[in-house]
């Protein structure tokens, strides 16, 4: 069962690298490149500022609303990840996004299903568009607050000084 | 917690030689006009050039400049779109036509997030369209951008520079560096503005006339090069000491 699965896993991530090598689907898939990026960035700082000769273990968490492709963001990571870590095991957790309305004070959670690819899409480069798309279910105000679940951030970094 | 996206900044504009923030302290000096000319004056002058709105919440540089489509690509990060000769970034790309109403959290974000992500590459110029004042946009780009310098529009109105002098004294106390100061839509002969440009310590470098005739070439960059306004713009910008390119 575990070999199977890391057979898929395997064929999965090959035809991830395809995908970005070959540059066939453009957009969604594109953008973890740039968030690995600056993932790895912020990593190599840390692990310079604390001095640490080797990085074991990295934690991340990915807000909803962008809705990031975890599979292809875990492969970009492996592919850019520099000595100092490579042998660090990166962990990306998603997190829910609820919002909540400034105006009425209605708290409801985001739903990917009840947009459209486009708007999607733009919330997926920019997650601030969403007060483009998105109104309060309850009294359709565009006046709302992001309570959790934006962005990319790094929760903790673990290594060896 | 911390936001990786920023520690990427740096790297995304290690190849940009000169990053000018266009700003005012108010609204409607003419800003996204300026701004949107001097990019296209600099690209005709053969310079590798990139224009990004970065005024959110009221865009206009896309109708300035006549773009129905200019969606960026997306490569590994987002690649501008190629429009007369520059490089260009603006948020309608992804907001539409629709109203984008944010707080200034969220205008921070939506800067860094942009920041981080966009793949600008070589250039000799990035012009960024600022949002008016002295806010979230603002204080951002100091924080995040090493080497930004800001170019400030004003009008001969005394109202117009009091928000600038507001700007310029932020500015020096950050230790920003300033292009210097340009006077936009001038009807008469009038030394109020270079006068106070002066006692405060920055350069005047120049006045542009109120062309009424740029209005009618909104969205046709030929004929608003073709302006006096534009022509009159070309003459400051070829005395501008900018970074070696």
């Amino acid at each position: 069962m575990l070999k199977n699965f890391s057979f898929h896993l395997k064929a999965f991530k090959g035809l991830c690298y395809n995908i970005l090598k070959c540059g066939f689907v453009e957009g969604f898939s594109m953008h973890e490149w740039a968030l690995a990026e600056a993932i790895i960035s912020s990593v190599s700082q840390i692990a310079e500022n604390e001095g640490l000769k080797e990085v074991v273990e990295v934690k991340i968490k990915v807000g909803e609303l962008q809705q990031v492709e975890i599979d292809i963001l875990e492969f970009a990571l492996s592919e850019l990840k520099m000595a100092k870590f490579k042998n660090a095991k990166f962990t990306v957790e998603t997190v829910k996004a609820e919002l909540q309305c400034r105006a009425c004070g209605q708290k409801w959670s985001f739903s990917r299903n009840k947009l459209d690819i486009e708007s999607a899409e733009a919330i997926h480069f920019v997650p601030e568009t969403v007060h483009a798309y998105i109104k309060c279910p309850k009294c359709g105000s565009p006046d709302f607050e992001i309570l959790q679940g934006r962005g990319v951030w790094i929760e903790s970094v673990r290594g060896v000084k | 917690m911390l936001d990786p996206r920023e520690a990427i900044i740096d790297k995304r504009l290690e190849k940009v030689k000169n990053v000018i923030a266009v700003s005012s302290g108010k609204g409607g000096v003419g800003k996204s006009l300026f701004a949107s000319t001097l990019a296209l004056t600099l690209a005709r002058k053969n310079f590798k050039v990139g224009l990004f709105d970065l005024d959110f919440t009221s865009p206009s540089t896309h109708l300035i400049l006549g773009l129905k489509d200019a969606k960026p690509k997306e490569e590994k990060g987002i690649i501008p779109a190629h429009v007369h000769g520059l490089k260009y970034v603006s948020i309608v790309a992804y907001s539409k036509e629709k109203p984008l109403p944010l707080r200034g959290a969220d205008v921070s974000n939506a800067i860094i997030e942009l920041l981080a992500t966009t793949i600008w590459g070589d250039l000799d110029f990035l012009i960024i369209d600022m949002p008016p004042g002295i806010s979230d946009a603002t204080l951002d780009l100091i924080r995040l951008v090493k080497g930004i310098k800001f170019l400030v529009v004003t009008t001969p109105s005394p109202l117009a520079f009091e928000t600038v002098k507001k700007l310029l004294g932020l500015l020096r106390e950050l230790k920003v560096p300033v292009v210097g100061v340009v006077e936009n839509m001038k009807i008469r002969k009038d030394a109020f503005v270079s006068r106070n440009v002066a006692d405060a310590g920055f350069s005047s470098l120049g006045d542009l006339p109120f062309d009424p005739k740029v209005e009618e070439t909104l969205g046709n960059v030929d004929a608003l090069l073709e302006t006096d306004f534009a022509k009159k713009l070309a003459e400051i910008v070829s005395k501008i000491p900018f970074n070696p390119t």
